[in-house]
């Protein structure tokens, strides 16, 4: 009786040292993530911001010129660059992805949504490069044919537009759905039409979800870099019409990050914390949509 | 009765924004559907011929433009973001779905974290990578730095897959297994983790997708060498990189064409499985419901 009682607390403590160092393990795993992000910053910053402090913070967020040669850096043909483009392709993909996303939730029959659910997956799994290829063939010639200007704003625009329809669509038709059907099945009982229904009950309750969408599509517009490479013509200047050429921050980055050395290095790592700033404000947008859902 | 019924269709107005609306909810699925069938379409006509055997030889030359090699690289550096990200981000998935407590300060800096590396866009994973691994720790363009970079980037996608999947998890499997008189640890390995191992794996086939796709990350950090490398230590392009190339040098259009049509049999191919996983995910979790 003894014996045994001393082998099960001792099997019983072995047990519990096990759970504690396991869940140290887990907790340290966790953890990890917190580290990267603050490995990121760090490097960042401490790369970056002396540069824009050499620079002049005021010449490195306004100066109009850029040109690695001279040690002139300002970064304002590059920002504004990265606005416009993500301002088109929001204005493209916005109102046609959450179109879309009515149309999975409340419209498509079974047999539609069969075929046109993997269609939407598939646009978000295929890789940048080849959407960026796609309209370096395709989309630039026809652009050039139609309006004269083939690498330009309209062109980046039109393709970002596409690329975050996947993002888009499923974040709101994710909204439409979680909207109970007593709302709906109540617009129907005043004698609104289906239509009238989820355009005018149905979306206004998905509003803080489809807020999210078009959030978390900003993000992925103002970050995409090899397809915005392949047809914005990547010129340093501030474009004067949406068929002007024109280069993002991301592109600044990838496209000179290569053989950069010294103050041009560290000017490219003070636009990457530039594009770093811009997700962190997405970031706490959504953040502050989602705490109006909640 | 019919003249009834005539009656009251003449009254009724035809309403002119409902018909509007579903028109608007109609083109917007068809450009979608189009704009992406459309751009499939367009790379397989005009790639699908020109898939041929040197494509796909064994050694790279500037005349074949073999995508072999790349495509090891891309296994390589699959396996390697996976061996890295994957048991990380399992264990933390541990850690918030079973181990910390609501309202937990470390939970909210953990969520935190990770929400803001998922929104990091991959250009900025790539300068990070180049300054810290490349640079900082001297591992030079190689598919080691790559990996790890990238390894970084999924992280998040595996963190919240695999809660997810846990949480889904019904608390009759738990309360069983303690009722059992099994500990904590035994419970999460024996019965937690086995029950989610689908809706896991589906997380896990989707940031292989990442990886396949992801091109600016890994110029900066594993670098455009064309050759299958031949150790970690050493530059290596992924299919999605070699891609961009072979587009760039602009010289072999036509085995651009085929490179993207074998891209986007591999995106499908994916796809495909992850969707496979998580549906085998949902039917475990609504079977294990109904007991």
């Amino acid at each position: 009786m003894n014996i045994i009682k001393t082998n099960r607390t001792r099997s019983l403590r072995a047990r519990s040292m096990a759970e504690g160092a396991m869940r140290i393990v887990f907790i340290a795993a966790a953890c990890a993530c917190i580290l990267c992000v603050a490995l990121i910053c760090a490097f960042l910053l401490a790369n970056g911001v002396p540069a824009i402090a050499k620079i002049g913070p005021l010449s490195f967020l306004t100066g109009t010129r850029w040109k690695p040669g001279q040690n002139i850096y300002g970064t304002a043909p590059m920002i504004i660059g990265s606005l416009y483009v993500t301002a088109g392709a929001v204005a493209v993909g916005v109102p046609i992805g959450v179109l879309t996303a009515m149309y999975l939730a409340r419209f498509a029959g079974r047999r539609s949504y069969r075929v046109i659910s993997p269609v939407v997956s598939l646009m978000a799994g295929i890789p940048s490069v080849v959407y960026g290829f796609f309209g370096m063939v395709a989309l630039v010639p026809i652009v050039r044919a139609w309006f004269g200007g083939g690498k330009s704003v309209l062109t980046a625009a039109l393709l970002l537009g596409v690329m975050i329809l996947p993002t888009v669509i499923r974040v709101s038709e994710a909204a439409i759905r979680a909207v109970p059907d007593h709302y709906y099945e109540g617009a129907l009982a005043l004698g609104a039409s289906h239509e009238r229904g989820v355009f005018f009950v149905v979306l206004p309750a998905a509003k803080s979800g489809v807020m999210a969408a078009v959030v978390l599509g900003i993000g992925r517009a103002i970050g995409e870099t090899m397809a915005v490479i392949m047809v914005a013509g990547n010129q340093a200047l501030i474009p004067h019409s949406i068929l002007d050429g024109v280069r993002t921050l991301t592109a600044n980055i990838a496209l000179e990050m290569g053989y950069a050395a010294d103050l041009h290095r560290e000017a490219l790592i003070g636009c990457a914390v530039v594009l770093f700033v811009f997700i962190l404000l997405i970031n706490l947008l959504l953040s502050a949509v989602q705490r109006r859902r909640a | 009765m019919s003249v009834m019924n005539a009656s009251n269709k003449s009254k009724r107005r035809v309403d002119w924004v409902s018909l509007l609306l579903r028109a608007l909810v109609y083109a917007a699925a068809a450009a979608t559907t189009l704009s992406a069938l459309g751009m499939i379409g367009f790379i397989l006509v005009k790639g699908v011929p020109h898939i041929t055997a040197p494509l796909f030889a064994w050694r790279y030359t500037s005349d074949n433009v073999s995508l072999t090699p790349a495509l090891i690289n891309t296994a390589l550096m699959t396996a390697l973001a996976l061996a890295i990200a994957a048991p990380l981000g399992i264990l933390s998935a541990v850690y918030l779905a079973e181990y910390a407590r609501r309202g937990n300060r470390l939970v909210k800096v953990i969520r935190m974290a990770s929400e803001t590396l998922a929104g990091v866009p991959s250009i900025v994973f790539g300068l990070f990578g180049f300054l810290f691994f490349v640079i900082a720790l001297k591992w030079g363009l190689s598919m080691l730095a790559g990996g790890f970079t990238l390894a970084i980037m999924i992280l998040p996608l595996i963190m919240r897959t695999a809660e997810e999947a846990m949480l889904a998890v019904p608390d009759l499997y738990r309360e069983g297994s303690f009722g059992l008189g099994a500990g904590r640890l035994r419970t999460v390995f024996r019965i937690v983790l086995p029950a989610a191992s689908p809706g896991i794996l589906a997380g896990i086939i989707l940031s292989i997708g990442r990886v396949i796709g992801e091109s600016a990350a890994l110029i900066l950090t594993a670098g455009t060498a064309a050759k299958s490398s031949a150790s970690l230590m050493k530059s290596g392009r992924t299919m999605a990189v070699h891609m961009y190339a072979l587009s760039n040098e602009g010289l072999h259009i036509d085995e651009t064409y085929a490179t993207a049509v074998v891209l986007i049999v591999l995106v499908a191919l994916i796809n495909a499985l992850s969707s496979w996983a998580a549906k085998r995910a949902e039917a475990a979790m609504t079977g294990g419901a109904d007991e």
